[in-house]
C-alpha cells in the first residue's frame, strides 16, 4: 500500500507542468466557489443591513390611537434591550413668516438618535444632527423652492416660530408612493407641547423606533408581542417586513448569487474532468509498461487515483486560501468602486465545504478517465493501439454518482428538489447535445473534405477526426463552459433590465392627483405646453369591497381571528384599462380587457390582495361603487413588480363598465430640473386649485440606491465568475497542447514552415471554438429562457449583442490559446521537444 | 531438458472492417529452459504478434501457450500480470522506460512490485553491471538511446526472470551501440541462466543464439540449430 503512495508521488514529480494545469482548474474552481460563497454572503449581509435604512431602525412600532398606560409601559420596557427614538407626526397648516403663504405639511416631531440606519440628507449636512439644539426646523427642498424660502427664514408652526436651519434632500424610509403624500417639515420633539398642536381629539401618528445589537431580536419581539398589542392599535414593522417593498429585487439577487456559486462549481468540474481526461491519456503508455512489468490493473488504477486525490487536496487547499484571500482583498482593492462597504468574515463553513468539494470533484470527475487505466493492455508497449474505454457497469455507476452529486449540490444551493432535478436534466441534455454535435462534426469532416482544398485547410479540418483528436473533449468542455458562462451573462442582462426600470432615463418624478374628468384635457394641454411628457394617465374610481363569495364584509370583520383586516376595510382605488402593463404579470387565469356587458364583470386582483381577502380564481366579489353594488368575478390574478415607479393597482377592471362612474384622474410626468418642477407645480395648482401635485425626488432616493447596489452585486458577481470560467476554459485548452506537440514537430521536420504549422493549428482551433461556442450559446439560450421563466419569473427577450460578445470572446480565446500553445512548441528546437515529454 | 515455453497450433487473426486478417497461422514450437532462441522474418510477418502471445501480453484466437508449465492463454489479464512479474522480463525496441521515473526507480519497479526488501541495493547492483551507476538519478529523457536500453536491460533482469523476451532490442540503435547492448544482453543472460526469446531481423544477431525459427506470412517456415552460438 505504501508502495502505491510512493509510486503516485514519484510519477507525479516529472509531470508537474501537466498536474499544475489540472490542479489549477481545481484551484480556480474552488477559489471561485469559496470567494463567491463568502463574498456573496457578505455582500448580501451588507445589503440586508442597508435595507435597514428603509425603516431607519430594527423595529418600528406605530399607532394612531391614544396609548393606554399599560401599552406605554410595554413600549418603554422593550427599549431596555437597545435604544429608542420617538416621533409624532401629523398634518398641519404652517405659514411662512416672510411671504405669509400657508401650506399644509406633514409635521414630524423627533426625539432620539433616529435614523439608526441610513441618513436624512440635508443641506448643510449637519442640520439634522443640530435640529434639537434650538427652535429649529428643516424643510423639504421642494417647498423651499416653491415658496422662495432660504435658510434663516422663519416658519410658524402652531403657536411657535421656528428658524429654518436646513433643507431636506432625502429621507429614509419612504419607499412607496403613497397617494396624497405631502411635504414634511421636521421639528424637535421638545417644542411639541408648547406649539399647542397636539390637543385632545387631533389626529396624529406616533412612532417608536428601536435599535438592537442583535438583529434577530427585533423579529423575535415582533413575533412575540404583535398579536397581543394589535388590538391596542400597535403596528409592528421590522427590517424583514419592510424589505418586502424591494423584495423582488432582493429575491432576484439571492437567487442570482446561488446560481453564480453553482455555475462556478460546475465550471470547476468541467475543468477537472477535461484536465484528468487529457492527463490520463498521456499516461496510458506508462500504465502499459507497468502492466508489462506485472502490475495488476486495480493497482495501476489506485496509483493514479491516489495521485489525483492528492492533487485534488492540494488544489482545494490552495483554492480555499486563494478564495479567502480574494474575498479579503477584493473589498479593499475595489473600495473606490464599490458602492457599499463590504465587510469581511472568514466562513469556516465555506472553507470546509470548499476542501471537501475539491477532493470530491477531483476524484468523481477523474473516475471515468481513470477507469480506463484498468483496461490498458500491456500490448501497448509493442504497438500503440486504439483507444481504451471502460464499457461495463462501473462506468454507469460513476455516471450515476456524478448525477447524484450534481443533484445534491444543486439542491443545497437552490433549495428546491424540482428545480434541482431540472438543472441536472438540463446539464445531461447539454452533454448529450454536445456529444452528438462533436460526433456529427467528426463524421461530416471525415466524409466531406474536398480534395481540392489547400493542404493547410485539409490538415486543419482533418485534425478534427484523426486518431488522437481533441474534438470530443474540447467540444464538450468548451461547449459546456460556454453554455454556463453565456447563461450567466444572459441572465445578468435580463435581471438588470428587470430591476433597473426604475433607474431608466424616463423615470417619473411628478404625480398629479385628484384631477376631475372635465379638467383632464386642460391638464394634458398644460403639461404639453410645458414640454413635459405624460408618462401615465389613469382614471381612478374609489369603491369598497362588500362581499367575497357569499360572505359579507360585516360577517368577515366580525370574525376576530381574521388576519389582514386592512384588505377588507380599505377604500379601494381602482382603475380600468384594456391591457396589462409591463410591470404586471398574469400568474393565474386570463386577463379580460373589455367587458361584454353580460354577467358579472371580469376583474383582475393582485396576488397578495387576493390572498388577504380570501378570494381565488373564479370567485364572485361584490363592490360598492358610490352606492351602487357591482357584481364581479375574479378572472385573473396578477403579480406586480412594485419596484417600478408607476401607479399600480390591487384591483383592475376592464373597459366598458366604469367609464360613467364618478372618478378622478392621476397624471404622471417627469421634470428634468427642480426649476421646471417648481414652475409646473405652481402652474398646475394655480389652474386647478383642487388638485395636488407631488414631487418624488427625495422619496425615491432610498429605493434607487438599494436597487443600484443590488444591480452592482449582480454585475460584479457575474463578471467575477465569468472570468474564472474563462480561466478554466483556458486551462482545458492549454492541456490539449500536448496532443499536438509531436505532430507539429514532425510537420516541421518534414519541411513545413512555422506559418503553415500555425495556420493548420489555427484552422483546427477556430473550427473547434466556433462549433463549441455556437452550440454552447444555443444551449444557453434555452437554459436562460427556462431560468427566466421558471425560476426568476421575469420576461424573456433575446438580445443579439450579448450573443455576439460571447461568441467572439470564446472563439478568439480558444484560437489565441491554441496558437500560443503551438508558438511555444515552434520556438523550441524539435529535438528538445521530441526528447522532452512524449 | 525441461521445456519452459510450449506453443501449440497458435493462431491470431484481426478483424479489420469486414475482413478477417490472419496474422499467425497455426504456429507450434517448444523452447528448452536456458536456451537462447531467436525469431526472424521480414517486417509484417507476425514476429511481434507471436512474441506478445508467448509473453502473455495478448490473447490468442486459438491454440495454446504454456509458460513454465502453466497454460497462460486462458488466464485473465491480472493473472497473467502476476506471472509476468514472477517469471518474465522484457526488452523493447523503443526501450519503454517510464518517463517520470529515474533510471534507478525504473529498475526498482519490478522488485517493489514483488514486495522485495532493499530493492535499492539490488537495483544499484544491476545498474552498475550495465555501467550506469553514476547515471542512476537521471530521467530517461536525459539518457541516450543506448543508455536507455541498458537501463531497460537492468530492469529486465531485476526480477531474475526465468525467461526474457526481447523485441528487436537493437532496432533503434546504431551498430556500435548495438554491439554494446548485445554483448550485455548475452552476458547477463548467461549469468542469470535465463531463457532468451529474441525477435530480430538482424540475421547476424540471430546466428548468435542457439536456435532460430523463421516466420513468413504468419507461418513457421524454418527451424535452424545455429552452429556457433554464444554459450
Ligand atoms: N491490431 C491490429 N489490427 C490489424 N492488424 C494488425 C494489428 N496488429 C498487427 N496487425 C497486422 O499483423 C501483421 C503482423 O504484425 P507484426 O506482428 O507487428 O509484424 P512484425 O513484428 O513481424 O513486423 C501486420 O501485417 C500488421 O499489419
Ligand atoms: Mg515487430
Amino acid at each position: 500500500m505504501t508502495w502505491l503512495f510512493k509510486m503516485a508521488w514519484r510519477d507525479s514529480r516529472r509531470n508537474y507542468k501537466r498536474l499544475l494545469l489540472f490542479t489549477s482548474s481545481i484551484v480556480l474552481g474552488i477559489a471561485a466557489l469559496v470567494s463567491i460563497d463568502g463574498f456573496g454572503e457578505n455582500l448580501k449581509h451588507d445589503i440586508d443591513k442597508e435595507a435597514g435604512s428603509l425603516l431607519g431602525a430594527d423595529l418600528r412600532i406605530s399607532t394612531s390611537r391614544t396609548i393606554k398606560p399599560a401599552t406605554q409601559s410595554f413600549l418603554d420596557s422593550i427599549a431596555q434591550f437597545g435604544d429608542i427614538s420617538k416621533e409624532v407626526s401629523f398634518a398641519s397648516m404652517v405659514s411662512f413668516v416672510k411671504t405669509e403663504d400657508t401650506r399644509i405639511v406633514n409635521v414630524r416631531a423627533l426625539e432620539g438618535k433616529y435614523p439608526y440606519y441610513g441618513n436624512i440628507l440635508t443641506e448643510p449636512a449637519s442640520a439634522y444632527a443640530e435640529l434639537s439644539q434650538g427652535q429649529h426646523t428643516l424643510l423639504d427642498e421642494q417647498v423651499m423652492k416653491e415658496f422662495d424660502i432660504v435658510l434663516g427664514d422663519s416658519v410658524k408652526v402652531g403657536n411657535l416660530v421656528f428658524v429654518v436651519t436646513g433643507k431636506i434632500k432625502g429621507i429614509p424610509g419612504q419607499t412607496t408612493v403613497q397617494m396624497g403624500v405631502v411635504p414634511s417639515i421636521y421639528i424637535p420633539m421638545q417644542y411639541l407641547d408648547a406649539s399647542g398642536l397636539i390637543q385632545f381629539g387631533s389626529r396624529y401618528l406616533r412612532k417608536f423606533y428601536y435599535q438592537y445589537e442583535d438583529e434577530k431580536l427585533a423579529d423575535q419581539l415582533k413575533e412575540k408581542y404583535q398579536k397581543q398589542y394589535r388590538p391596542e392599535g400597535l403596528d409592528f414593522d421590522s427590517i424583514a417586513s419592510s424589505k418586502r417593498q424591494t423584495s423582488q429585487a432582493f429575491g432576484v439577487m439571492t437567487r442570482f448569487l446561488n446560481l453564480v456559486g453553482f455555475i462556478a462549481l460546475l465550471l470547476g468540474c468541467i475543468g477537472v474532468a477535461s484536465a484528468v481526461h487529457i492527463y490520463i491519456k498521456g499516461k496510458l503508455q506508462t500504465v502499459a509498461i507497468l502492466r508489462c512489468l506485472g502490475i495488476k490493473g486495480d493497482k495501476a488504477f489506485l496509483i493514479y487515483l491516489i495521485q489525483i486525490a492528492g492533487m485534488g487536496l492540494v488544489g482545494s487547499l490552495i483554492g480555499v486560501v486563494l478564495g479567502t484571500f480574494l474575498q479579503t482583498v477584493l473589498p479593499s482593492v475595489l473600495s473606490d468602486f464599490l458602492p457599499i462597504a463590504v465587510s469581511f468574515g472568514i466562513s469556516w463553513y465555506s472553507i470546509g465545504k470548499g476542501i471537501l468539494l475539491g477532493i470530491l470533484i477531483s476524484v468523481l470527475f477523474a473516475l471515468i478517465p481513470l477507469m480506463n487505466i484498468r483496461n490498458v493492455s500491456p500490448l501497448r508497449t509493442l504497438r500503440v493501439n486504439e483507444e481504451v474505454s471502460e464499457k461495463g457497469l462501473g462506468r454507469w455507476i460513476v455516471f450515476g454518482l456524478i448525477g447524484a452529486f450534481i443533484l445534491g449540490f444543486t439542491y443545497l444551493q437552490i433549495g428546491s428538489l424540482i428545480e434541482a432535478t431540472f438543472f441536472v436534466l438540463f446539464i445531461l441534455f447539454s452533454f448529450i447535445i454536445l456529444a452528438a454535435v462533436a460526433w456529427l462534426v467528426m463524421f461530416l469532416v471525415r466524409r466531406i473534405i474536398p480534395s481540392n482544398w489547400s493542404f493547410i485547410l485539409r490538415q486543419g479540418f482533418a485534425n478534427l477526426h484523426r486518431p488522437n483528436n481533441q474534438t470530443f473533449i474540447l467540444v464538450l468542455s468548451i461547449g459546456l463552459g460556454t453554455a454556463l458562462i453565456a447563461t450567466l451573462f444572459f441572465m445578468r442582462g435580463l435581471l438588470l433590465d428587470q430591476i433597473s426600470v426604475a433607474q431608466a432615463g424616463d423615470r417619473p418624478n411628478m404625480i398629479v392627483f385628484d384631477v376631475q374628468t372635465p379638467q383632464k384635457d386642460q391638464l394634458l394641454a398644460l403639461t404639453d405646453s410645458m414640454d413635459l411628457p405624460v408618462l401615465q394617465q389613469v382614471p381612478i374610481v374609489t369603491m369598497q369591497l362588500e362581499k367575497v363569495k357569499s360572505m359579507t364584509r360585516k360577517e368577515m370583520m366580525a370574525d376576530s381571528t381574521r388576519k389582514d383586516r386592512w384588505a377588507l376595510n380599505r377604500e379601494n382605488r381602482v382603475t380600468y384599462r384594456d391591457s396589462i402593463i409591463n410591470s404586471e404579470t398574469i400568474i393565474d387565469g386570463a386577463w379580460v380587457g373589455n367587458y361584454d356587458g353580460n354577467g358579472p364583470v371580469p376583474i383582475s386582483l393582485e396576488k397578495d390582495y387576493a390572498r388577504a381577502i380570501g378570494a381565488s380564481l373564479n370567485d364572485p366579489l361584490v363592490f360598492n361603487v358610490q352606492g351602487v353594488e357591482l357584481e364581479t368575478v375574479v378572472s385573473s390574478i396578477r403579480e406586480i413588480a412594485w419596484n417600478r415607479i408607476q401607479t399600480n393597482f390591487l384591483i383592475l377592471f376592464p373597459n366598458n363598465i366604469l367609464e360613467q362612474a364618478p372618478q378622478f384622474h392621476v397624471l404622471i410626468t417627469r421634470t428634468s430640473s427642480t426649476d421646471q418642477s417648481v414652475a409646473y407645480q405652481r402652474n398646475v395648482v394655480k389652474a386647478f386649485p383642487n388638485v395636488s401635485v407631488v414631487g418624488l425626488e427625495q422619496i425615491l432616493s432610498t429605493v434607487d440606491d438599494l436597487i443600484g447596489k443590488i444591480s452592482f452585486v449582480i454585475n460584479f458577481m457575474a463578471l467575477f465568475s465569468i472570468l474564472t470560467g474563462l480561466l478554466i476554459l483556458i486551462g482545458s485548452v492549454i492541456l490539449s497542447r500536448f496532443q499536438r506537440i509531436k505532430e507539429s514537430v514532425l510537420l516541421r521536420t518534414l519541411g513545413a514552415n512555422r506559418k503553415q504549422v500555425l495556420l493548420i493549428n489555427l484552422t483546427e482551433y477556430a473550427l473547434l471554438g466556433l462549433i463549441a461556442a455556437f452550440t454552447g450559446i444555443l444551449l444557453a439560450l434555452v437554459g436562460s429562457y427556462a431560468l427566466a421563466v421558471f425560476v426568476f419569473q421575469s420576461p424573456y427577450s433575446i438580445k443579439i449583442v450579448p450573443i455576439i460578445i460571447v461568441l467572439v470572446t470564446i472563439v478568439s480565446l480558444v484560437v489565441l490559446i491554441g496558437l500560443s500553445n503551438s508558438r511555444g512548441i515552434l520556438n523550441r528546437p524539435p529535438l528538445e521537444v521530441l526528447r522532452g515529454e512524449s | 531438458m525441461e521445456s519452459i515455453l510450449n506453443v501449440q497450433n497458435l493462431s491470431k487473426s484481426f478483424q479489420t472492417g469486414r475482413k478477417e486478417l490472419t496474422v499467425l497461422d497455426s504456429v507450434s514450437f517448444e523452447v528448452k529452459k536456458g536456451q537462447t532462441f531467436s525469431i526472424v522474418g521480414p517486417s509484417g510477418s507476425g514476429k511481434t504478434t507471436l512474441l506478445g502471445l508467448c509473453a502473455g501480453l495478448d490473447q490468442s484466437s486459438s491454440g495454446s501457450v504454456e509458460l513454465n508449465g502453466i497454460r497462460i492463454d486462458q488466464m485473465s489479464e491480472d493473472e497473467r500480470a502476476a506471472i509476468r512479474n514472477q517469471h518474465v522480463g522484457f526488452i523493447f525496441q523503443s526501450f519503454q522506460l517510464i518517463p517520470t521515473l529515474t533510471a534507478l526507480e525504473n529498475v526498482m519497479v519490478p522488485l517493489e512490485l514483488r514486495g522485495q526488501r532493499n530493492p535499492k541495493d539490488q537495483a544499484m547492483e544491476l545498474l552498475t553491471k550495465v555501467g550506469l551507476a553514476d547515471r542512476h538519478d537521471h530521467y530517461p529523457s536525459q539518457l541516450s538511446g543506448g543508455e536507455q536500453q541498458r537501463v531497460s536491460l537492468a530492469r529486465a533482469f531485476s526480477n531474475a526472470p526465468s525467461i526474457l523476451f526481447a523485441d528487436e532490442p537493437t532496432g533503434n540503435l546504431d551498430d556500435e551501440t548495438s554491439e554494446i547492448v548485445e554483448a550485455l544482453l548475452f552476458k547477463l543472460n548467461q549469468e542469470h541462466g535465463t531463457t532468451l526469446i529474441l525477435v530480430t531481423h538482424d540475421l547476424e544477431l540471430a546466428k548468435r543464439t542457439q536456435r532460430t525459427v523463421k516466420i513468413k506470412g504468419g507461418k513457421l517456415v524454418e527451424d535452424i540449430l545455429n552452429p556457433n552460438p554464444i554459450v
